[in-house]
């Protein structure tokens, strides 16, 4: 009757989780990680994420082309700035509409095929999208210089109100700016939203359903249900995750270029969801978390940097390893990235979230000595 | 030996079934009625798997077609076929072997309630108390509900079975076809399958089963069919196929 109802459990995590995004300006200091811009991107990352993992954690259906409703999202949002108005909120609309009309067409046609021919369709058709936003459809997209608002936009909805100001228009919500913390504040609001809708899906007979049709698609058909329509929802909800994370980068940063929509951003999430833990809520949040926080630390590495870290090796040795490490920062930083990604798949298979179940039982298994740790083989919970 | 003729719900007419140059199905006229049980016997590799296959829309007939309850099956989705009332538990188990026992017994039981699709995402699964209560029940029928919390993947091969059969009954199909249900069983858990499926036969469930174990076949069907290489050669009550020549010679004669 109630249809906001979560599970206890999930309603714990949800207020956990709330907490903890929420107070990201506090904690992040010490990993030199709070100024706006990045928690910024931690919670869109986490959103694009999340809503990957609604289709590849639940149905197994590997994307490899949802970079695309990402960019799509980014050039919807600042179309919208630029015709109608600055308000972020029917950015976000539109863009959630748009990249959700495009992943319903993309999906029609990759999930007639499953397994590697899907994966290889979507990675087709993102760089279909990748190469349309560069080069065909520059009048729409602006190609290489990426998508800019002007002084000379239209904006009807915005200049009905008020008169045409001297300067370049920034976005906003409710009169306030989308810059600094503020913004930050409003993307964490519009994550936990997104996370919360997941978390619905994910305790509802719809996500039964596509962890069934991941689990046994034949069982499936000879059960009576139509799966394609089934796998379809769950390709365009994740792909209209995709397009509120676009939105939310233009609105942060109103400009849209083609890069964001090229096969390593789409890699990339794929590689989020995986390093955090495939069909789990928090873990694609993760390695979000994970992945763009390593960016920002190893790409702002250099070798003065490197040298300062490793000033009590003697020299010699300094240099030696400072000739190796400077490998793996700076520009080459997603070396560390492809690092970790194979440690933890080869280590951990379940992601970071294996590794705190596995860490937590241990802990449970020292409190509560006795037969219950050796039967540790029967149903979580 | 009279043909006292019910309400035939399963009409295989003149199906043939070719895989290359092997005639799997030659033949095949096979009248199903209701409430009744119809074994389909014979030896390895005769067609009876095939049969099932093409009667549930997995293979589509060479020739010939699957008339159910008077509608055409023949070129119709598996899905489809399903959501007139026909439910299978295959040879080797088909189930959702990463879920729970209680999951995988209430998936069928909402396929039944809400159809071939539902985008239902407001209410969540553990509110669904009816589904829930239900299919709790069912295992208790199959004497599984101890098991219930345990992923299916690690049940042994009779209790997967067993969970199949009970993700088949939930959804109280009008025909349930069986393949092997008894295969790999200990006699005791036959015995309890057999007292199962004899249970359901009072609830006038139509079923046709495959099946290789003599004892379950003669406890169970009204009507067995005898397969060899492709063709009934034989049909009748238990009676008059345990007496046929023919069958002693393909079949029992042989291999019993
Ligand atoms: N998809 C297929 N492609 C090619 N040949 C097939 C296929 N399915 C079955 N066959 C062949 O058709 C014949 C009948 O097979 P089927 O599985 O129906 O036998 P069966 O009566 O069920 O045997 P068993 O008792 O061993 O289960 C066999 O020779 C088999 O190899
Ligand atoms: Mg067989």
């Amino acid at each position: 009757m109630n249809i906001f109802y979560l599970p206890r459990r999930d309603a714990i995590t949800l207020a956990v989780f709330a907490l903890v995004v929420l107070t990201m300006p506090i904690w992040l200091v010490p990993f030199g990680a709070a100024y706006p811009g990045l928690m910024q991107k931690f919670a869109i990352f986490a959103i694009f994420a999340v809503g990957y993992n609604v289709l590849f954690g639940l149905t197994g259906y590997l994307s490899f082309g949802h970079a695309a409703f990402l960019g799509v999202g980014s050039y919807t949002a600042v179309w919208t700035f630029k015709l109608m108005t600055m308000n972020v909120i029917p950015a976000m609309i539109f863009a959630v509409i748009v990249s959700g009309l495009f992943a319903l067409a993309i999906g029609f046609v990759s999930l007639r095929r499953s397994g590697i021919y899907f994966s290889i369709l979507t990675l087709a058709f993102a760089q279909m999208c990748y190469n349309l936003a560069y080069s065909v459809l520059t009048p729409i997209t602006n190609g290489e210089t990426a998508l800019q608002l002007t002084i000379n936009d239209p904006r009807v909805l915005d200049l009905m109100f008020s008169e045409r100001g001297a300067g370049l228009p920034s976005p906003s919500l409710l009169g306030q700016g989308m810059s600094g913390i503020e913004a930050f504040y409003v993307v964490a609001v519009v994550l936990l939203i997104a996370f919360y809708i997941a978390q619905k899906i994910f305790v509802s007979p719809f996500g039964m359903m596509l962890r069934a049709i991941k689990s046994n698609q034949t069982r499936m058909h000879y059960t009576g249900f139509n799966t394609r329509p089934y796998a379809l929802t769950a390709f365009v909800i994740s792909g209209m995750y995709a397009g509120l994370a676009g939105s939310l980068l233009a609105a942060t940063d109103p400009l849209a270029g083609a890069e964001r929509m090229q096969w390593t951003a789409s890699g990339e999430v794929v590689l989020m969801t995986i390093l955090g833990g495939v069909g789990t809520l928090i873990g694609p949040v993760i390695g979000a978390w994970l992945i763009k926080y390593f960016e920002n630390i190893f790409s702002g590495f250099n070798d003065a940097m490197l040298h300062h870290t490793f000033s009590w090796l003697p020299q010699g040795a300094q240099d030696v390893v400072v000739a190796i490490t400077s490998k793996f920062v700076g520009e080459g930083w997603q070396l560390s990235l492809g690092l970790i990604f194979v440690l933890v798949v080869v280590f951990l298979p379940g992601g970071v979230m294996e590794g705190i179940r596995r860490f937590s039982s241990i802990f449970r298994n020292r409190r509560e000595p006795g037969p219950t740790g050796a039967l540790k083989t029967s149903p979580a919970e | 030996m009279s043909e006292t003729k019910g309400n035939v719900v399963l009409h295989v007419a003149d199906v043939h079934k070719r895989f290359g140059g092997l005639h799997a199905l030659a033949d095949i006229d096979l009248q199903v009625e209701e409430g009744q049980t119809h074994a389909i016997i014979g030896p390895n590799g005769a067609g009876k798997s095939t049969l099932l296959n093409v009667i549930i829309g997995k293979l589509a007939p060479s020739s010939g077609a699957v008339v159910f309850d008077g509608n055409v099956l023949t070129g119709r989705k598996p899905y489809e076929i399903n959501q007139m009332g026909i439910a299978r538990v295959f040879q080797t188990p088909e189930i959702f072997t990463d879920l729970s026992v209680l999951h995988n017994v209430m998936i069928p039981a909402l396929a039944r309630r809400d159809g071939a699709y539902k985008f239902n995402i407001l209410r969540a699964l553990e509110r669904e108390t009816g589904i829930r209560q239900e299919a709790e029940a069912m295992l208790e029928d199959v004497g599984m509900h101890s098991r219930r919390d345990m992923a299916a993947g690690s049940l042994s091969r009779g209790d997967k079975r067993r969970m199949e059969l009970a993700m088949c009954l939930i959804q109280h199909p009008r025909l349930l076809l069986l393949d092997e249900p008894t295969a790999g069983m200990s006699r005791h858990d036959t015995n309890t399958t057999i007292e199962l499926l004899k249970k359901i036969k009072s609830r006038g469930m139509t079923k046709v089963i495959i099946e290789h174990d003599m004892h379950v076949v003669f406890s169970l069907a009204d009507k067995i069919s005898v397969l060899a290489q492709g063709r009934i050669i034989a049909d009748g009550t238990p009676d008059q196929v345990r007496g046929n020549p023919k069958v002693q010679e393909a079949y029992l004669g042989g291999a019993h």
